[in-house]
């Protein structure tokens, strides 16, 4: 998982460089001054940071689920995306990983291809949202990384999506 | 890593046949003959005396060696052991000469006995003689292996192949090795990594860390060579790794997403394997040094898991195409593919037998999944297995046995090796220390 610690570590730094306005709290450490009372208590690269990874992820929905076999998205991924994409274009220092999945019911091979299908279909949404193809990538994992590890329908709903997964800078 | 140990280099000389009576040779008729069918059969009870020491400290070689021979001969299901309490006449020496009666007695169809010598250089002697025991002579020349200490399975394996060559007519299977991905830890982190074992899962060395994910690694003709698949770099590539060295390099493949499901033509230098561009995979072959590289299939559909035909002319692949993941047959160098898969339910992973008659695949149907093999036409369909989770066949050098990956359910699920023979019977694990999947069975050693 090179990349999810990658994020973190993005996540950080981008979390230092809100730091231009800083004061100690009151165990002496330095910690972000909010520009207004509405920031007041953000702690940045925090969840309720609207300029996290972790906010990205648990706010905006970094997720969308596929039905069967399929790679065409659904409304609900539809207005997942479209957050997403609004999300990319204001935070610009982020790229993205696409990752597709699949879930257990297939060959390796076959959900190997399933999962690029669904990871391009994120990818050409995004892009039709105003995201600059250069900012993302694709990868496909089939069904080697599955996010839940029953064995029927609940969980594979859950594994059968394509993950934005912020990474590096613009390249 | 640590290079692969060479195994023995394996010296083969035939002995000089017995003394045989000019009756029984003119009894060729009535030879020992075990003629491998689908139909059910009762295996062929043999007798295998613990092969003579014939040096001093050669015994315990000796029993082993001789363990190997009932163990890869019992566990094709075609033989049974008679145990040796049953014997009637004991074999003291190799040259003795064989109290057909005795084993006739006991029903014994088949005699094997076997002789084994050590030397102060480390290097290990081992013969053989075949008795067909109710013809009375024996089947065969006696035969002589010369190797190492160290290779003293695949000597083993070597006598076991001769004697299922002579009573079977086909060709052995038991000195050849396995390449799979050896897996650990929790089913939503699994980490994979590539081993390889001999044929009956002794002898695992490891040809990758488990840093990255590994899938699906498939032999060279000659066994020389791995392709596998890799997320080295974070997305999937194709690699090549030599197996002596355990070097490794990325095949330089055509710009796309990912490049995966490799394998090798029969000529050891064609390579076919899929490619994902904008999210749609085809298939390409092009050189194992990524010289001419051509697309074989254009269409929107997925096309992957290609494998040739044994003389290289054709490639059964999986293609959804059609709506579903089916089996189509094409040439190899691209044009019109021919389904052959129209039974219910999703079919994968075609392999073609390199016997060339049938195709082994993964079927797909209710929530099961089926190994399979169909003719080459898609004809006489027939699934040989039934479970949960079963894909990716390989087959054995001679196509006579399947090997795949059988994974159990749930959170705890695992995967782990299996095999069966292509008629359906003796299906049975193989044992590999650990969880396991990807097998690809490699040629006979020579």
């Amino acid at each position: 998982m090179k990349i999810l610690a990658r994020a973190a570590l993005i996540a950080g730094a981008l979390a230092l460089c809100a730091c231009a306005k800083t004061g100690a709290d009151r165990f002496g450490n330095d910690v972000a001054l909010g520009g207004n009372a509405a920031n007041a208590g953000i702690i940045p690269g925090s969840a309720n940071d609207p300029a996290s990874a972790a906010y990205f992820q648990q706010s905006v929905g970094d997720r969308v689920l596929f039905a069967v076999d399929q790679s065409t998205l659904t409304p609900e991924g539809r207005a997942t995306l479209q957050g997403q994409a609004q999300w990319l274009m204001t935070n610009s220092d982020y790229t993205a990983v696409i990752e597709g999945h699949a879930d257990e019911q297939g060959t390796r091979e076959y959900n190997l291809a399933l999962g690029a299908r669904r990871a391009n279909s994120v990818q050409e949404y995004l892009i039709s949202q105003g995201v600059a193809s250069s900012r993302l990538r694709v990868v496909s994992y089939g069904k080697e990384r599955p996010i839940e590890v029953c064995s029927t329908e609940a969980c594979y709903a859950k594994n059968r999506r394509a993950v934005t997964v912020l990474a590096a800078g613009m390249s | 890593m640590t290079p692969v140990k060479t195994l023995a280099r394996l010296a083969l000389t035939a002995l000089v046949a017995l003394a045989t009576p000019p009756a029984a040779i003119a009894q060729d008729s009535g030879r020992l003959r075990l003629e491998i069918t689908d139909a059910v059969i009762e295996p062929m009870p043999i007798a295998v005396p613990q092969f003579i020491a014939e040096s001093a400290g050669a015994s315990d070689m000796a029993a082993r060696i001789s363990q190997v021979v009932v163990d890869d001969l019992i566990g094709t299901g075609l033989f049974r052991q008679i145990p040796s309490d049953a014997f009637i006449s004991q074999v003291t020496a190799f040259s003795s000469p064989v109290q057909y009666a005795d084993w006739k007695a006991i029903n014994a169809q088949a005699l094997i006995t076997g002789a084994v010598s050590t030397d102060a250089n480390g290097l290990i002697n081992v013969k053989f003689r075949l008795y067909d025991v109710f013809a009375g002579q024996e089947l065969g020349d006696g035969l002589q292996f010369a190797g190492t200490q160290e290779g003293w399975r695949r000597m083993a394996h070597k006598v076991a192949d001769a004697v299922y060559n002579r009573i079977t007519g086909e060709g052995g299977y038991f000195d050849s090795r396995v390449v799979y991905v050896a897996e650990a830890g929790p089913k939503d982190q699994r980490q994979k990594r590539l081993g390889i074992m001999d044929y009956d899962g002794a002898n695992v060395q490891y040809l990758t860390d488990s840093s990255a994910i590994v899938l699906a690694p498939r032999f060279s003709p000659t066994g020389d060579r791995i392709l596998y698949t890799s997320y080295e770099t974070g997305f999937p590539r194709i690699y090549v790794l030599d197996v002596a060295s355990v070097g490794r390099r990325a095949l330089p493949i055509p710009d796309g997403d990912m490049a995966f499901s490799p394998r090798f033509g029969p000529d050891g230098n064609t390579v076919v394997f899929s490619l994902t561009q904008g999210g749609n995979t085809d298939l390409w072959r092009m050189t194992v040094d990524g010289a001419s590289p051509v697309r074989l299939t254009n269409a929107p559909s997925i096309e992957t898991a290609p494998s040739f035909s044994p003389d290289g002319s054709r490639i059964v692949i999986e293609s959804d195409r059609s709506g579903t993941p089916q089996l189509y047959v094409m040439d190899a160098n691209g044009g019109e593919a021919t389904r052959i898969s129209f039974g219910q339910g999703r079919y994968g992973t075609p392999v073609w037998s390199p016997r060339g008659d049938l195709i082994a695949f993964t079927k797909q149907n209710k929530g099961r999944f089926h190994i399979g093999v169909m003719r080459v036409d898609g004809s006489e369909e027939r699934l040989l297995t039934a479970s949960f989770l079963d894909e990716g066949p390989t087959w054995s050098p001679n196509g006579r046995v399947i090997m795949f990956t059988r994974e159990t359910q749930g959170a705890g699920g695992e995967a782990r090796l299996y095999s069966v023979d292509s008629t359906g019977r003796n299906l049975k694990p193989v044992s590999t220390g650990g969880a396991a999947s990807d097998p690809a069975w490699g040629p006979l050693q020579k």
